[in-house]
């Protein structure tokens, strides 16, 4: 067991060594000049060239490379070329909004897709199970900006019962802050929902023609008991795999998600950077949210052994 | 001379195959039959239609009306001939994106499958590419490339490969253990033929089904970036594009979001469908797991 | 199980009402600025939204006031010796900075040097200062080379960069490194530690803050805070903003589309104001072919119908002005002097005798500005009068860095591109952003001629109003022959907000003094 975490842990180091190395070179070739727009409107050439230098854009490509691995061993993710201030003060203030629209997210996906999955399953082939599976079907065709766009204007703009914008942090109360999450996690929990009420119906109608389940029903448990007790532990693993690849898609969504409701976090932090070219910011969130999807894959994977006791390491 | 006698024979039974194929899996044939509406109207559109980007703003946001079938945007431009012609960008992004990262997803998927000593690394840098979620990893070369439709098809693509790749290389680990590839094996198959003759033909299923997604997902992963500004130039009348046009103006000019929404939400959710049916037809364990 | 899930409830109801008391005692004006703050120095950026900073939290010597007109404003009383040489400044009684030190007559010295090093007008007025010196801890004094006319309009000078008074000791920061320290003496101070970039910037009531007597006239007179705090948000997006002021999350929408007008005209707690005006300017790159060609920059001034170009981005005739001037048409210097008339068929009979041979022109288009639509409508026009266009669409961001290239289109350069200044940089010639031609100093498009920079430097030389105008006239008539840019119309920014605020100013940009909010 700890052989296997320790091995799965060192898998990680050259995935997020090559996000590093990616990501520094993709910007830096990137054809905008920073210095430019730093130094505003009426710059003249001699200013830009200044401030080129002060943050060191003039050097060499490794120079620059080897001073970056160099400040971020230490932790130090250099300052935002925008505002000036720390990059690990920036990205800090911005992950309270963005923990808490992708954990009420995977909360309401998954109380949106178990019920719905389970459902479908047990009334597979039905009118009910159809109409389900053709609710996840357009859940997961659908742009999440143009569902965001929906929910706004039915139930912010024409019915007012949530904000249309913005986030009341944790500190100024639990209920105002869920408050203002109810919609934008609705609007990313749809993707979501749509591919884990999928997951969930498949793997259960798995399960529920295996042996014990039958022997279960001859038994003469109830099918409800049935359900709970034998089927749904089983397909944790195929439901929790999903949580871990669907991430990439959450963290995707966080960006577009965002942007719609004016939520100060690290998707809004990211579009921000790249649109002005503040090199040091994208690095950074490039990486913590590398680190993040790489963290909950290692999870994803050691959970495997806490569901199915059969898998050992 | 025999190889052009063998397939002269045979094309008349993969016809026969096809028609049965076909006759068998309704869905299927209601989808592609969909899917070709949309590509004829996006070939013709160009021709029966005004310009889509001519402007004219004497006549701008004009609602749905007999002058204007569709309404006109907030530069005067008909949404009609915009939507239809923005059928063709997305077909074509949707196309080429799944050329591309088929292609290299097979490339990479099948030399990291077979070749034992190149799986690690090639493996690594899949696994670094997909630790980026798709969505900021495309934004960030775009910002990279700049606007054009050619950037986004590779911006999209990058982020497919590494998927595409995965799901090639799991099949051909299965396949390399089976009993008629190590028999190829033993006889002293060589490299590309072993490739070429035996595992792709049988790794070819998986790739037709998560093609597909590919498919939907790049038309909807195209709406996003130029939505976030980081899309198709604006000049091109791409669904994306106008979605992201239409946002402003989504309480004055509602038909300006409503026809291109509606067109990209029925041409994905049509491809969405198709890919289920066809994975359901050709992987008969996974089709007995969702339909039973 | 279940206890532990009330009194969790409970305890978030407590936290909830807690949190909610000092919010109500407060009142807090909500605000969406147009854009976000990059740095706290105004003194080393043009940007307007470090300008907008800067009247929260700092003051000046001088301000203009509605009718354009340059009026003390730190400043008690000040004279003049009869040659016009030695100006004498000296401050209000009760100056405070917002760390309680009192504004002397050294920070005051101070803050003036570090600005006539970087703004365009400060270093003007370095160029033609003997002296400036602190005489007593009130008085400044001001000691001039020559007969130098812009004294006042510099001190003055409504926008960027601001010649705002600092302490000396934050004065004293290099004017090639920007400060950390936003410490003024205007009527709100910033709250540090509630920044946000990218998010908000929080602003509160400057205790220390001694309002003149007069009312509020333009950017002159009193200055009282009547909000306890500011809060900027930052939204991007426009929708997003217009959603929030609907359902009075916020205060203020500045700079909202035009189009969303019509959306909140029923609506009794919304009203929509004038909040800027702006002259599009569509410049031409004269370093490199074809607008380096003077009958080809001629032909773009006949072709251009302002009335199309601006009815692309606002169709609200109040909105709008057709300005057949380079100076904007409500400023002193306003002339239609050998103004053309939009002429198709002269613009292509003057593209024939350039002899344009098809080279090809790079349009530049930032697609999120006001200036997009018109970029749009002019290529149009470039296209169908026959010339080759290669419309480019980018980010501000992108273009901004494209824009100063002075190569080949061939190797990343540029043939036009379209801004928005604000009125205040399109007012008189010496300001002109899009006049100037002083060849390399010039703006991005580089024009380059000496009889305009002659007419330029004789402005500044002239005292009388009558005279300037004449002179500004004449740099009109000069400017048609050469075109230095092409108008594209003069329009308005405004700004959405609720109908419940009282007191909301509109001198030309935003300010929040005055401006009160019922509780």
């Amino acid at each position: 067991m700890i052989s296997y975490v320790l091995r799965r842990l060192a898998a990680t180091v050259p995935v997020l060594a090559f996000v590093g190395l990616f990501v520094f070179f993709l910007l830096r070739l990137t054809p905008g000049d920073p210095a430019i727009l730093i130094a505003g409107d009426q710059a003249t050439t001699q200013q830009i060239a200044a401030i080129r230098t002060q943050l060191g854009f003039d050097r060499p490509l490794a120079q620059q490379l080897l001073a970056w691995a160099g400040q971020l061993a230490q932790g130090d993710l250099g300052r935002s070329v925008f505002s000036d201030m720390e990059v690990t003060r920036l990205i800090g203030m911005r992950i309270e909004p963005t923990a808490m629209l992708a954990l009420v997210a995977i909360l309401m996906a998954l109380a949106i897709a178990l019920p719905l999955g389970t459902l479908s399953a047990l009334k597979a082939g039905s009118r009910t199970d159809r109409a389900v599976m053709a609710f996840a079907m357009v859940g997961f065709s659908s742009p999440v900006f143009v569902v965001a766009f929906l929910l706004v204007y039915v139930f912010a703009l024409s019915l007012g019962w949530f904000p249309t914008q913005g986030y009341v942090p944790l500190s100024q109360g639990l209920l105002p802050c869920l408050n203002s999450l109810i919609l934008p996690g609705l609007a990313l929990a749809m993707l979501y929902a749509a591919l884990l009420a999928r997951v969930t119906r498949a793997s259960l109608l798995e399960v529920l023609s295996e042996d014990y389940v039958r022997t279960a029903h001859a038994k003469g448990m109830k099918p409800g008991r049935v359900v709970l007790r034998h089927a749904l532990k089983n397909c944790a693993i195929p439901v929790v795999t999903v949580v871990g690849v669907g991430i990439a898609a959450l963290l995707g969504g966080v960006v577009v998600t965002e942007t719609v409701f004016n939520i100060p976090g690290l998707g809004r932090l990211t579009t921000d950077a790249i649109l002005r070219r503040d090199y040091p910011v994208v690095q950074g969130l490039i990486l913590v949210f590398s680190l993040v999807y790489v963290t909950v894959n290692l999870l994803v994977d050691l959970s495997y052994v806490l569901f199915d006791p059969r898998i050992r390491y | 001379m025999t190889v052009t006698g063998s397939v002269a024979r045979k094309t008349p039974g993969l016809f026969e195959i096809l028609r049965g194929f076909l006759r068998a899996n309704p869905t299927i044939l209601i989808g592609l039959a969909v899917l070709a509406a949309f590509t004829f109207v996006a070939l013709i559109a160009p021709f029966i239609l005004p310009d889509p980007v001519r402007v004219n703003p004497i006549q701008r946001l004009r609602p749905p009306g007999s002058e204007h079938w569709f309404g006109t945007d907030q530069l005067g431009r008909s949404t009609l001939s915009r939507t239809l012609n923005g059928t063709r960008i997305s077909l074509t992004i949707g196309a080429l994106v799944t050329v591309l990262s088929v292609s290299f997803g097979l490339l990479i998927g099948l030399v990291a499958g077979y070749v034992r000593w190149l799986d690690g690394t090639v493996m690594r840098i899949m696994d670094g590419l997909m630790a980026i979620p798709g969505i900021l990893l495309a934004i960030a070369l775009m910002s990279l490339f700049g606007s054009s439709v050619q950037n986004v098809v590779i911006a999209i693509s990058i982020a497919e490969i590494p998927r595409m790749a995965r799901v090639v290389r799991s099949s051909v680990l299965v396949l390399r253990e089976q009993t008629y590839v190590e028999a190829a094996i033993t006889n002293g198959t060589g490299l590309a033929r072993m490739l070429l003759r035996h595992i792709l033909p049988n790794a070819a299923a998986p790739v037709i089904v998560q093609a597909t997604y590919v498919f939907a997902s790049a038309m909807i992963v195209e709406s996003i970036l130029s939505f976030l500004g980081a899309g198709t130039p604006p000049t091109i009348p791409s669904w994306g594009n106008m979605l992201a046009e239409a946002r402003p103006f989504m309480q004055r000019a509602p038909w300006m979001i409503a026809f291109p929404g509606v067109a990209l939400a029925m041409l994905v959710l049509t491809v969405n469908v198709l890919g289920d049916a066809l994975r359901d037809a050709i992987d008969p364990r996974l089709a007995r797991k969702l339909r039973v | 199980m279940r206890k532990l899930t009330r009194r969790m409830a409970l305890a978030a109801g407590l936290a909830l009402s807690l949190a909610a008391l000092p919010a109500a005692a407060q009142t807090v004006l909500k605000v969406r600025p147009f854009g976000d703050l990059r740095t706290l120095d105004p003194m080393t950026t043009s940007d307007y939204m470090v300008r907008n900073h800067a009247y929260m939290v700092y003051d000046t010597l001088f301000a203009q006031d509605a009718k354009g007109l340059i009026k003390p404003q730190m400043v008690e009383s000040y004279t003049t010796s009869p040659d016009g040489l030695t100006w004498t400044f000296v401050l209000r009684d009760g100056l405070k900075f917002h760390d309680n030190t009192p504004v002397t007559s050294a920070d005051v010295v101070a803050s003036l040097k570090r600005w006539g090093e970087r703004d365009g007008l400060g270093q003007q007025l370095t160029a033609h200062t003997a002296s400036l010196t602190a005489t007593d801890p009130k008085t400044i004094t001001l000691v001039l080379k020559d007969r130098w006319g812009l004294v006042l309009d510099a001190l003055g000078k409504p926008s960027s960069m601001l010649p705002v008074i600092m302490p000396a000791r934050i004065a004293a920061t290099p004017s090639n490194q920007n400060i950390t320290d936003a410490t003024g003496s205007g009527p709100f101070m910033l709250v540090r530690e509630q920044w946000s970039p990218g998010s908000k910037i929080v602003y509160a009531k400057a205790p220390t803050y001694q309002p003149r007597k007069e009312a509020p006239d333009g950017l002159a007179g009193a200055k009282v805070a009547n909000v306890d705090r500011v809060e900027w948000l930052i939204m991007p997006d426009a929708q997003t903003a217009l959603n929030a002021l609907q359902a009075g999350e916020i205060d203020i929408f500045e700079e909202m589309p035009p189009d969303m007008i019509s959306l909140v005209k029923g609506n009794a707690k919304i009203k929509v104001s004038k909040l800027s005006a702006l002259q599009g300017v569509f410049r031409m790159n004269q370093s490199q072919p074809p607008f380096n060609n003077v009958k080809l920059r001629q032909a773009i001034l006949k072709l251009v119908d302002q009335e199309q170009a601006v009815r692309a981005y606002v169709d609200d005739k109040t909105l709008y002005t057709v300005c057949p001037s380079f100076y904007m048409c409500d400023s002193p210097y306003f002339t239609d002097a050998s103004w053309p008339k939009p002429d198709v068929a002269a613009a292509k009979k003057l593209i024939a005798e350039s002899g344009y041979k098809g080279e090809k022109i790079v349009v530049l288009d930032a697609t999120e500005t006001a200036l997009s639509p018109q970029t749009l409508v002019v290529s149009q026009l470039l296209r169908d009068a026959g010339l080759n266009v290669d419309y480019q669409a980018m980010d501000w961001g992108t273009l901004s860095s494209r824009r100063t290239s002075k190569n080949p289109v061939e190797q990343g350069g540029w043939s036009t591109f379209a801004s928005g200044p604000a009125a205040p940089d399109m007012t008189e010639p010496v300001g002109h952003l899009g006049l100037r031609s002083n060849c390399e100093n010039a703006w991005f498009g580089w024009p380059c001629d000496e009889t305009i920079e002659k007419l330029r430097a004789e402005f500044t030389m002239t005292p009388d109003l009558e005279g300037r105008k004449a002179i500004a006239r004449k740099i009109q008539e000069r400017a048609v022959e050469t075109v230095p840019y092409v108008p594209v119309g003069q329009f308005w920014l405004v700004r959405g907000q609720q109908t419940s605020l009282n007191g909301l100013l509109s001198p030309g940009l935003p300010v929040y003094w005055n401006v009160s909010k019922a509780r």
